[in-house]
């Protein structure tokens, strides 16, 4: 941990989140992540793609500071929130207890309320988690997220776990939140489309290197029959080396 | 139960459904008939003298001496005894037990010190430790107390430390990413979620103490059911000795009863926990 330096928000040179020449292995083997440099700034949305093994749960856990730094610097804001792939709830919580965890204060339950009924779970306030669908769950886990008003939001391919349906919803969800919050986002995802319809830029991470940083400049609301929709989707998928006749 | 209450809500509405409760009556009663047929033959059996009393005392005998060991006082007095110890070594055995896994359960340092010597301690039969005791602690009170203390305590140790240690580590991440304290973490996350083991534990731990008690109060003991039994042995009075079994058995009931208790009320955020408590 003593590498990572606390950066107040978005203050050096102007970025949120710097990674500079991180370094990771383990064991002996070859190096997870190879020298890798990321600058995120404040209020962007970024997208992290690579196949399995790529390097992106590492990158992930550096970055929300569940692994140390070995090698490298790592500058961060202190206020950085993660939403996993599973949510993550402890199951012996009701909802709204689950979302102010670690949280002090009289106020604790409207806070609850009021994030939660800003995720859309508003009826489910004194649910226990156990009783949420897989949709719900993860709102609960986004309101948890959003509760400690981040600088740096972390999301762990949060939407793979849930149907297609689910899934739209959910990516239309953080779109809107992301908007209201302007917080700096990286989301790690598998799904091409997810990036494109979320993000400001796409990093495709292969063999701990950086390959492609693909800015993403299409207006929002995003359109999947847009021309440059879908040329930019050929391009990340062709850096992923799917080739899309 | 649900079958008697669904019976006794449409006994009221239709002819149809009376069929139904009267079949579940039918249900219900088929499963008191062969214990019911079982001990009207015991006291045929018994009257007629094909039974001896000096081998087993008919129910209406053993229901009269209850009756009257109830009213002379000698069972409430023995009874009172025999539960004070179970209770108090119950008691011991939860600090003790609790205190251990925590410890081992805990630190790294805390099961290297604790855990060895207790998986060891755990494989001699606690009841073998008798003549011990009688020679470290005398014929009192304190060697029965101990006795339940120490069968119980392992069940309550190893349950509470194997639910410590089987935590998901993802929810131990999340606390992490939190910024959760350690102490926090371990209010908040590992008590918790070792909670249904803990109980698992002291489920086990009752029964194992009744089990101990049995002994400890026939070895060795002036008064409590165990001395009531012995006691009457020495008489020939197996209506005395039913009368303890009897009591022994409810003990056993009533107090697994209050562990399942713990466990709807304690653990209501499982699903089972909650369906069990929404029928009954």
């Amino acid at each position: 941990m003593s590498d990572v330096r606390r950066a107040p928000s978005g203050a050096t040179a102007g970025q949120a989140v710097i990674v500079e020449g991180l370094t990771k292995r383990f064991g002996n083997g070859p190096a997870v992540l190879d020298r890798l440099d990321l600058a995120i700034a404040p209020g962007e949305f970024v997208a992290l793609l690579g196949h399995s093994g790529s390097g992106k749960s590492t990158l992930l856990r550096t970055l929300c500071g569940l692994d140390d730094v070995t090698e490298g610097t790592v500058s961060r804001p202190s206020e950085v929130s993660v939403v996993f792939q599973e949510s993550r709830l402890l199951p012996w919580k009701r909802v709204w207890q689950n979302v102010v965890l670690g949280q002090d204060g009289a106020d604790r339950r409207a806070r609850a309320e009021a994030v939660l009924r800003e995720v859309g779970l508003g009826h489910r306030i004194d649910a226990w988690p156990l009783t949420l669908s897989g949709g719900e769950a993860q709102r609960a886990a986004l309101a948890r997220a959003l509760v400690r008003e981040p600088a740096f939001l972390l999301l762990d391919e949060p939407f793979a776990a849930l149907d297609a349906l689910t899934r739209l919803k959910m990516q239309q969800l953080v779109s809107d939140l992301w908007v209201r919050h302007r917080c700096a986002v990286l989301l790690v995802t598998h799904d091409v489309d997810e990036a494109l319809l979320l993000a400001d830029r796409a990093v495709v991470l292969e063999r701990g290197r950086i390959r492609t940083d693909l800015p993403i400049t299409l207006d929002r609301p995003r359109r999947h029959a847009d021309p440059t929709f879908e040329r930019l989707r050929a391009t990340l998928l062709e850096s992923l080396g799917v080739h899309d006749a | 139960m649900s079958d008697t209450l669904i019976g006794f809500g449409a006994r009221q509405r239709t002819r149809p459904a009376l069929r139904v409760s009267g079949r579940a009556v039918a249900v219900r009663l088929r499963r008191f008939l062969s214990p019911v047929l079982l001990v009207v033959a015991w006291q045929i059996a018994c009257s007629s003298g094909v039974l001896s009393t000096r081998l087993v005392a008919s129910p209406a005998q053993i229901v009269t001496t209850g009756w009257s060991l109830l009213h002379d006082g000698t069972l409430p007095t023995n009874l009172s005894v025999s539960l004070i110890r179970a209770v108090s070594g119950l008691a011991i055995a939860l600090v003790v037990g609790v205190s251990l896994a925590l410890m081992s359960g805990l630190s790294r340092v805390g099961e290297d010190l604790i855990d060895a010597p207790l998986q060891i301690l755990r494989t001699l039969p606690a009841l073998a430790l008798v003549p011990l005791f009688i020679l470290w602690f005398g014929i009192g009170e304190t060697p029965k107390v101990l006795l339940v203390a120490l069968g119980a305590t392992f069940p309550i140790y190893l349950n509470l430390h194997k639910g410590i240690r089987a935590i998901d580590p993802k929810l131990l991440e999340m606390a992490r990413t939190l910024g959760l304290s350690r102490g926090r973490t371990i209010r908040e996350v590992i008590l918790p979620g070792a909670l249904p083991d803990l109980l698992v534990g002291l489920r086990f731990a009752v029964g194992i103490s009744w089990l101990m008690l049995v002994v400890a109060e026939q070895v060795n003991a002036d008064s409590g059911i165990g001395h009531m039994m012995m006691d009457a042995e020495d008489f020939l009075r197996t209506d005395i000795i039913l009368v303890g079994l009897f009591i022994y058995g409810l003990l056993g009931l009533a107090s697994d009863q209050i562990v399942r208790f713990l466990e709807t009320n304690l653990l209501a955020w499982r699903p089972s926990y909650r369906a069990v408590g929404r029928t009954s």
